[in-house]
């Protein structure tokens, strides 16, 4: 059967939202059927269209054969494609752990149709190739995301889910703005074509500021984080490790597409991106700091997020550094997911969060703290793992564009992660006090336990199939040799200079 | 034989202790007779392979098997001369270590998680042994040291974990050094795997003080596990781990890679020529030679069995760096032979301290008077560890030093030979002494405690330590052999010097 790509394309969207449609009318035993089965569908879904590109390189299309900047186009190349599979991934896994943490009970109920409307509207977003259709899948993934922080009704999840709800939409209003300017002065929303009309001066630079100030403060980039540990800290774990492993992930994706393939004909840029970087250090070293004063897991975990996307800003000084970068986005998605998922696993055998219960915790549950452990080496970037070769290749670009400054980022971050993930074993290997031998530890149910597994081994796995990844992720545009100025590679962060 | 199978030979040495870890994980807690025969199997199995390989290599075959990992960066398991010394060495000790750890934790708590980690230990150990280039060697020496930490902070108390965080701010900053040594290495000349003379040698004209700070890097970074002064710090702290880990520690495993690291890092990475154009080897001798007297000086102040023993290693492990650092022939054998023969006496001092501990309670040097009536095969063994230790012939040590002094005056640096007169009076000064308590001092009324061991948990404690004692002998009086350390030394070194 040959399937045409424009099907392919639409049904990765279409499928999860028919599913959550279905779900709301047949029930949480049904959702939570459809939400796997369509994981796997979405899975070979990919695999036809990895064949595609691989053959064909990337391509786009404009939805029912009409072109921007009156239609909408779709695009495939190598970036998105590797984040499709990371959501789908994360999303298998996460959806299996929600089959036996979050059941077909009356939580299902409320659930199942929100979790799937979320997986369509990250694939809209990712697949989408305009500014405003981007805005409209971030907009439905936040809400679906909001609804799913306050599933369990208790009153620190729902302040928390209203701060996030107030804070993103502060944050969509300002993207928007942003969005509507580019759109009062080119009349397109295609980014490659508003980019390619868009006059350099004020306006433009007002437009870009919007759209980058919107999206940091989404993704909860220092000092814009406020809002992340306590939603991430919070919500039911399969929730979590969505939210830290694919949300914030995907409006920096659409950071990524503004900076990079926008092409801006604007002066300055290459300050603003050493602005940018270093809220990234800011992040890396302020996150790992509160992670390590943390007295509950899932928050020790939640600050770790805040601080690893800091990693993720570094590209902005240092365009050489794009595929180390983008291998550490996807291996820290893979990993912080299974963190999450592990994290839940070890309170859910517990009755509670506190770290100062975790003393011979891996003799219960041995398979959640395994995973745990594993998620941590990739997060530490020690080899070898997904992790390790992300660090491997931005140190690699650091140095050869003489960066010391973000050498020296790279390589304290790293002891600083290992700083506060190893607390978390001492603990756990820390002979239980007579009071609490006592108590009752709940086993997860089996499902629980390997889906956390899976996902901590892929992130390992990506230590080994960094050349196949690397072969599907092209540069962008501004970085390939001969491209329009935007960004003069390559650059480094010096502290003070202009 | 050619064939790709046979070529992975080197894999599969890895291979069968990583399975064996697996499958002690998996097995659990409770089915000890299960966990038995998968370590005596594994090891076993591996030491069947090793055969197989000494043979192999001795007549002139080489084994090499790769893995793309990233772009330009290999995974190279190798099997030359020197990778098989280490790897024969850790295959034997291993074995003893496994029967002498089942007898030590008879009866202790998370039996599965020690064995499993220890069998994470040895493949880890196994593959520093096969790497084939940098890299490699960079991923398995990570991974001992994440295999390590659980070992060390294995009994959970407060000094165990305090022991485990000062091992963790040693190595980890180590290995940051390490990686960046690496990093800066690999900008100048591209993946290169291990040769004999040296893989830079075509790149030096104009790089000289880059590679001097390379050098210097890479070795700090290997100087942490090698315990050179003054990066030993973590190694006494370290003493808080049960027996066998220690021996792992501080014959089998851990600073025996660091050493092994200093070897390549000399022979196969630089060179010994370009060493000594660079003006590295002096460096090196100088900070080698301070670490054999400052150990020693700190050993003799130790009041503590177990702590007298660990700054006895910090001395003993400085003179394989010294071999490397002193050029030509005689010195490198001395060196390179003395990583089997401190591995062999220092492994029979342990399993005899820890004997001491388990079967009477002792642990400090004044409780020792009389021990040896007590325990007389203990003891025995432990006279034939500590005469070797002094160098007295023809126990391994003397063949050692001797090759050490003659390759010194050979090299025109005849001080070499008053650092080591002076560390054998050293040696005798802390080690005399101890023999006069076990055999001529009067044993107290009372033994300080210990607990009543199975007759088979004995045997499994003293037979090891009998059999490496025995071995330390037997390659003094039978190192003339082809088949003797010395022997299979001199055909490495008769490849390095052709």
């Amino acid at each position: 059967m040959q399937l045409a790509p424009a099907e392919l394309l639409l049904s990765l969207v279409f499928a999860p939202l028919l599913a959550a449609i279905a779900a709301v009318m047949l029930g949480a035993r049904a959702g939570r059927l459809l939400a796997v089965m369509v994981c796997l569908v979405l899975a070979i879904q990919l695999l036809f269209l990895g064949q595609r590109f691989s053959a064909d390189g990337p391509f786009d299309l404009a939805l029912a054969g009409i072109a921007p900047p009156l239609g909408i186009r779709l695009a495939l190349d190598g970036l998105n494609l590797l984040l499709l599979w990371l959501v789908t991934l994360v999303y298998l896994g996460t959806s299996l752990h929600a089959w036996a943490s979050i059941g077909a009970g009356a939580r299902g109920t409320a659930f199942w149709p929100p979790w799937l409307l979320m997986l369509s509207a990250l694939n809209g977003l990712l697949l989408s190739g305009d500014l405003f259709t981007m805005y409209i899948g971030l907009e439905i993934a936040s809400l679906s995301g909001i609804s799913l922080i306050a599933l369990d009704r208790k009153a620190d999840a729902l302040r928390a889910a209203m701060r996030y709800l107030l804070l993103a939409m502060l944050g969509s209003l300002v993207y928007l703005l942003g969005v509507a300017v580019v759109y009062a002065i080119t009349g397109a929303l295609d980014f490659a074509l508003a980019g390619s009309r868009l006059p350099g001066g004020a306006v433009t630079i007002a437009a870009l500021l919007l759209m980058t100030g919107g999206l940091l403060l989404k993704s909860a980039i220092f000092p814009l984080h406020g809002w992340l540990p306590p939603a991430h800290g919070s919500a039911p774990p399969p929730e979590s490790a969505v939210l830290s492993a694919l949300l914030v992930k995907v409006s920096l994706y659409m950071l990524y597409r503004i900076w990079f393939w926008m092409e801006v004909p604007v002066a300055g840029l290459v300050s603003a991106g050493q602005l940018l970087a270093a809220m990234g250090a800011g992040a890396l070293v302020y996150g790992s700091i509160a992670a390590l004063r943390q007295q509950q897991l899932k928050y020790l975990v939640a600050y770790s997020t805040v601080a690893q996307l800091g990693y993720l800003m570094l590209v902005f000084a240092l365009p050489g550094a794009w595929q180390g970068t983008i291998y550490h986005l996807l291996a820290h998605g893979l990993a912080k997911a299974a963190m999450f998922l592990a994290a839940g696993n070890m309170i859910w055998a517990l009755g509670s969060d506190r770290l100062d219960r975790l003393p011979g915790l891996d003799r219960h549950i041995p398979a959640s703290v395994f995973a745990f452990a594993l998620a941590a080496v990739s997060l530490m970037g020690l080899p070898p793992s997904g992790g390790f070769t992300a660090k491997w290749l931005m140190l690699t670009a650091a140095w050869a564009a003489q960066a010391w400054v973000w050498v020296l980022l790279l390589l304290t971050g790293s002891l600083l992660t290992a700083a506060y993930l190893f607390r978390v074993f001492a603990l756990t290997f820390a002979p239980r006090s007579p009071r609490r031998r006592a108590q009752p530890v709940r086993r997860p149910h089996p499902l629980m336990e390997l889906s956390a597994l899976a996902l901590a081994m892929l992130a390992i796995g990506m230590g080994f199939s960094g050349t196949p990844l690397l072969d599907v992720l092209a540069l962008p545009p501004q970085l390939l040799p001969g491209a329009a100025p935007g960004l003069p590679a390559p650059l480094h962060l010096t502290p003070g200079a202009p | 034989m050619s064939s790709p199978l046979w070529q992975a030979l080197p894999l599969y040495i890895v291979l069968t202790s990583l399975v064996t870890a697996a499958l002690i994980f998996l097995a659990g807690e409770q089915r000890q007779k299960l966990r038995i025969v998968l370590n005596m199997g594994g090891a076993l199995l591996k030491l069947g392979l090793i055969g197989i390989l000494l043979v192999a290599v001795r007549s002139g075959e080489s084994f090499v098997w790769r893995l793309n990992l990233m772009p330009g960066i290999d995974l190279v398991l190798k099997t030359d001369g020197l990778s098989l010394l280490f790897s024969t060495l850790s295959a034997v000790l291993w074995l003893l270590t496994t029967v002498y750890a089942i007898g030590y934790l008879e009866r202790s708590p998370n039996r599965a998680r020690f064995f499993g980690f220890f069998s994470l230990c040895v493949a880890s150990t196994m593959g520093i042994a096969a790497a084939g280039n940098l890299f490699t060697f960079f991923i398995f020496y990570e991974m001992l040291t994440l295999a390590t930490w659980p070992l060390v902070v294995h009994r959970g108390t407060s000094d165990a974990r305090a022991g485990g965080r000062s091992y963790l701010r040693y190595t980890l900053p180590g290995s940051g050094v390490l990686l960046a040594g690496m990093i800066w290495l690999y900008q100048l000349t591209g993946q290169q795997d291990f040769i004999a003379g040296g893989e830079v040698a075509d790149i030096v004209l104009g790089n000289e003080n880059s590679l001097r700070m390379i050098f210097l890097l890479l070795l700090i970074g290997f100087g942490v596990k090698a315990a050179l002064f003054p990066l030993h710090g973590w190694l006494p702290r370290a003493m808080v781990a049960p027996a066998p880990v220690s021996a792992l520690l501080h014959a089998v495993a851990v600073v025996k890679a660091g050493a092994f690291g200093i070897v390549r890092l000399v022979y196969d990475v630089f060179g010994v020529e370009l060493v000594q154009v660079l003006g590295m080897d002096l460096m090196l001798a100088v900070a080698a030679s301070i670490t054999i007297i400052y150990g020693s000086l700190l050993a003799l102040r130790q009041t503590n069995l177990k702590r007298r023993l660990a700054y006895s290693t910090v001395s003993q492990v400085a003179y394989i760096a010294l071999g490397a650092a002193v050029a030509g022939p005689l010195a490198t054998i001395g060196g390179l032979v003395h990583l089997v023969h401190q591995g062999l006496m220092k492994i029979t001092l342990f399993f005899c301290a820890g004997n001491y501990a388990e079967a009477l309670g002792i642990k400090r040097i004044d409780q020792l008077d009389g021990v040896g009536r007590a325990m007389p095969w203990t003891s025995a063994a432990f006279t034939i560890g500590a005469l070797g230790m002094i160098g007295l012939p023809p126990i391994a040590g003397f063949i050692s030093k001797w090759f050490l002094g003659t390759g010194a005056l050979a090299a025109g640096m005849p001080w070499v030979v008053g650092v080591l007169v002076a560390s054998t009076l050293l040696n005798a000064g802390y080690f005399l002494p101890l023999l006069r308590r076990i055999w001529f001092s009067a044993p107290p009324p009372a033994w300080p405690g210990g607990e009543a061991l199975s007759r088979g948990a004995r045997l499994a404690l003293v037979v090891p330590a009998v059999l490496t004692a025995l071995s330390a002998l037997g390659v003094g009086i039978f190192a003339g052999l082809a088949a003797s350390p010395l022997g299979w030394v001199q055909f490495i070194v008769g490849n390095e010097y052709q």
